[in-house]
């Protein structure tokens, strides 16, 4: 069996319980053990990502220390955390100190899915959303070939789906107005396709989008693709 | 404005499939040859020289942005008298010392003949995309402008619109006393200076007047004409989705003896302002830029705000580095901010800059937080440190909006408060266990 360290993220840890919560069940169903250390907080990416490394750097030193406590690789729900902890790191001259996947990268590599036998079906029109933080781990399409497997879910295609979404961390407040643009832009391609949900691989996304569907009242609804996946294994 | 920017990706990309069977491979052969030639730059450049200078063309060297405009003016005046006119090609280099103020201050009547660049000349305006400099305006608005400037009858067809400039451009490529243009590639080992465009009018600037001034970055130097093959094409299919421009000029002597036409005299000024130390800095990488564009094309940023937002001659991903590379992160260190980090611009550089890293780099350098941004930091460090601390803050989350700070504000204005749906996981962990 293998075992693993939940790596659970700020977001998931405030916000979305429940996005954690299917990513174990999923790595559990794949035949993991996992284990969560309790005193993790964040990877330091939000000071890092605005130029205060030296604050980062405490939050990173506490995140290395608490996850070396044992020798099993991370796995995280984001491929913006695992690319804060793979190559943030490095630049702030900490090393590599740290095994880490992100969650579709762990399961293409690491997991047997054929030992799931039965999927259950899924019949929604989905519009996935690839988080750009993937480009900094290599990621490719995991994930969407992960969603395509799901028996009858339909991937809808959208305009300029490449595109970021926005958040960008603290770009989605010091430069607000420019966030909040290109983000109904995106939810307005996603609208045109007709799809009635959105799957994503990383929460900051999902939270800033969120916001915006709320606050203009649009029909639509952001998932992680743990959450689909916790769904459908049986 | 949008829409002519993923147009343009798409074209991009359709492009290089066409030329290279595996384009990441162009990208990273360019790349390797980039980087040896910031590393063998000042031995590449002195060959450039000699080689220039061997087949007569009259080489300066321009350590500033002062320097560039003081030879080049002085040369104009050597050749040229005030209210003469001189025809320009369009270049980013002249752009980032603001020659055609200094031309003008001279009393030249200077003109600029990239059709773009003519526009953006005649409404006083600036260049809002380093390939494509009216990208920012409608058919209409250059409609309106043309019938201002009496070149025609007012009309909105862009043949109609192109052929007005053309009648207009061509009597001042007669009258030009001097052309002035950049370049884009310079070959070492035969002192070739080549030059790629789509309307022709860098021809006429090279060749009718009898003066053609060539301004170039130190780091516009390959080292021999067999890295052509894959510049050329990799510049045009990232630049316009062409799979070669429609011109490549090869310029190499002034006219010989034997010739009856071409400039009488060639001169290359070499410009250094600020890219030496550039060359020896953090951001060393910034000056593989070929100058393609792609990098803005794709920028969710670029496509929102557009180029004269950024306040820069040199706008999107490239400017938010090269602007603080150039000039101080003190001065320009801000503009690495305006980024979410997406990483688009990377993985389309034909020469793979990893832009993203640099920006972090800036902003690192640059670290000039609010009193705002550096008090959130540092109680986020703090409670990131103290496990008891985070549960119990992550708790208080809900009351978020008591805290009045300005990153609150901002993200309240434009969204909702994000609440929390479903299960806690640490409750949910600590009850199954």
């Amino acid at each position: 069996m293998q075992e693993v360290q939940l790596m659970v993220t700020c977001l998931c840890d405030a916000i979305y319980g429940e996005v954690a919560i299917s990513t174990v069940q999923v790595l559990e169903k794949l035949g993991c053990k996992v284990h969560f250390p309790k005193n993790q907080t964040c990877c330091g990416q939000p000071p890092f990502n605005s130029g205060d490394w030296e604050n980062s750097k405490l939050a990173a030193n506490h995140c290395i220390s608490e996850f070396q406590k044992q020798d099993l690789p991370v796995v995280v729900p984001s491929a913006s955390c695992a690319a804060m902890v793979r190559e943030g790191y490095k630049m702030m001259g900490l090393g590599s100190p740290l095994v880490i996947y992100e969650l579709s990268e762990f399961i293409a590599d690491k997991c047997q899915l054929d030992s799931v036998k039965t999927w259950k079906s899924y019949p929604h029109k989905v519009a996935f959303h690839q988080a750009c933080h993937g480009r900094s781990i290599g990621l490719k399409d995991q994930q969407e070939t992960l969603l395509r497997k799901v028996p009858n879910i339909q991937l809808v295609a959208f305009e300029q789906a490449e595109q970021c979404c926005g958040f960008g961390g603290a770009f989605c407040v010091t430069h607000g107005a420019l966030s909040e643009g290109i983000g109904l832009e995106k939810l307005k391609n996603i609208k045109e396709s007709g799809a009635n949900e959105i799957v994503t691989g990383d929460m900051g996304c999902a939270v800033h989008l969120e916001g915006l569907i709320k606050k203009h009242q649009m029909n639509l609804r952001i998932r992680h693709f743990s959450e689909i996946l916790a769904e459908v294994l049986i | 404005m949008r829409s002519a920017s993923a147009s343009k990706v798409t074209a991009r990309e359709r492009a290089l499939k066409t030329l290279f069977c595996e384009p990441p491979q162009a990208q990273d052969t360019a790349s390797a040859i980039k980087s040896y030639v910031l590393d063998h730059l000042r031995t590449l450049l002195i060959e450039l020289e000699a080689q220039c200078l061997s087949n007569g063309i009259q080489v300066h060297w321009a350590n500033n942005a002062e320097d560039a405009n003081q030879i080049i003016v002085d040369l104009c005046k050597e050749s040229a008298k005030p209210g003469d006119v001189i025809v320009k090609a369009k270049s980013m280099a002249t752009e980032e010392i603001h020659l055609n103020h200094h031309l003008d201050e001279a009393g030249f009547e200077t003109v600029e003949t990239d059709l773009g660049e003519f526009v953006v000349q005649i409404d006083h305006d600036t260049p809002s995309h380093i390939v494509t400099p009216i990208i920012h305006k409608t058919r209409k608005e250059i409609a309106a402008s043309f019938s201002r400037e009496e070149l025609g009858p007012y009309t909105e067809e862009p043949k109609e619109l192109t052929m007005q400039a053309r009648a207009h451009l061509r009597k001042k490529f007669r009258e030009a006393k001097i052309g002035i243009s950049g370049v884009n590639f310079a070959i070492a080992s035969t002192g070739h200076l080549v030059l790629v465009e789509n309307e022709g009018n860098n021809r006429f600037c090279t060749t009718a007047p009898d003066v053609h001034i060539a301004l170039m970055g130190i780091e516009k130097v390959l080292p021999t004409p067999a890295e052509l093959p894959l510049f050329l094409p990799l510049l045009a299919a990232s630049a316009t989705g062409q799979l070669l421009t429609t011109y490549v000029h090869f310029i190499k002597s002034p006219r010989q003896e034997r010739e009856t036409d071409g400039p009488k005299a060639i001169h290359l000024v070499i410009l250094d302002n600020g890219r030496t130390n550039v060359l020896q800095g953090p951001f060393r990488e910034i000056l593989k830029c070929i100058r393609c564009g792609a990098c803005l094309n794709v920028c969710p940023i670029y496509r929102q705000a557009s180029g004269h937002a950024y306040g820069h001659v040199y706008s999107g991903p490239l400017g938010e580095v090269l602007a603080p590379a150039l000039e101080g992160v003190e001065s320009f260190g801000d503009l690495a901010k305006a980024s979410t980090l997406c990483g688009a611009c990377q993985e389309v550089c034909p020469v793979k800059i990893p832009i993203p890293e640099l920006l972090l780099e800036i902003r690192h350098r640059a670290n000039s937080p609010s009193t705002s941004e550096k008090l959130a930091w540092t109680s986020f460090a703090q409670a990131s440190q103290h496990p008891l601390v985070w549960k119990f803050g992550l708790k208080l989350l809900p009351l978020a909006p008591m805290a009045r700070h300005p990153f609150l504000t901002s993200w309240l204005k434009r969204r909702t408060l994000p609440t929390r749906v479903g299960r806690d996981f640490r409750g949910w962990w600590n009850e199954r266990s």
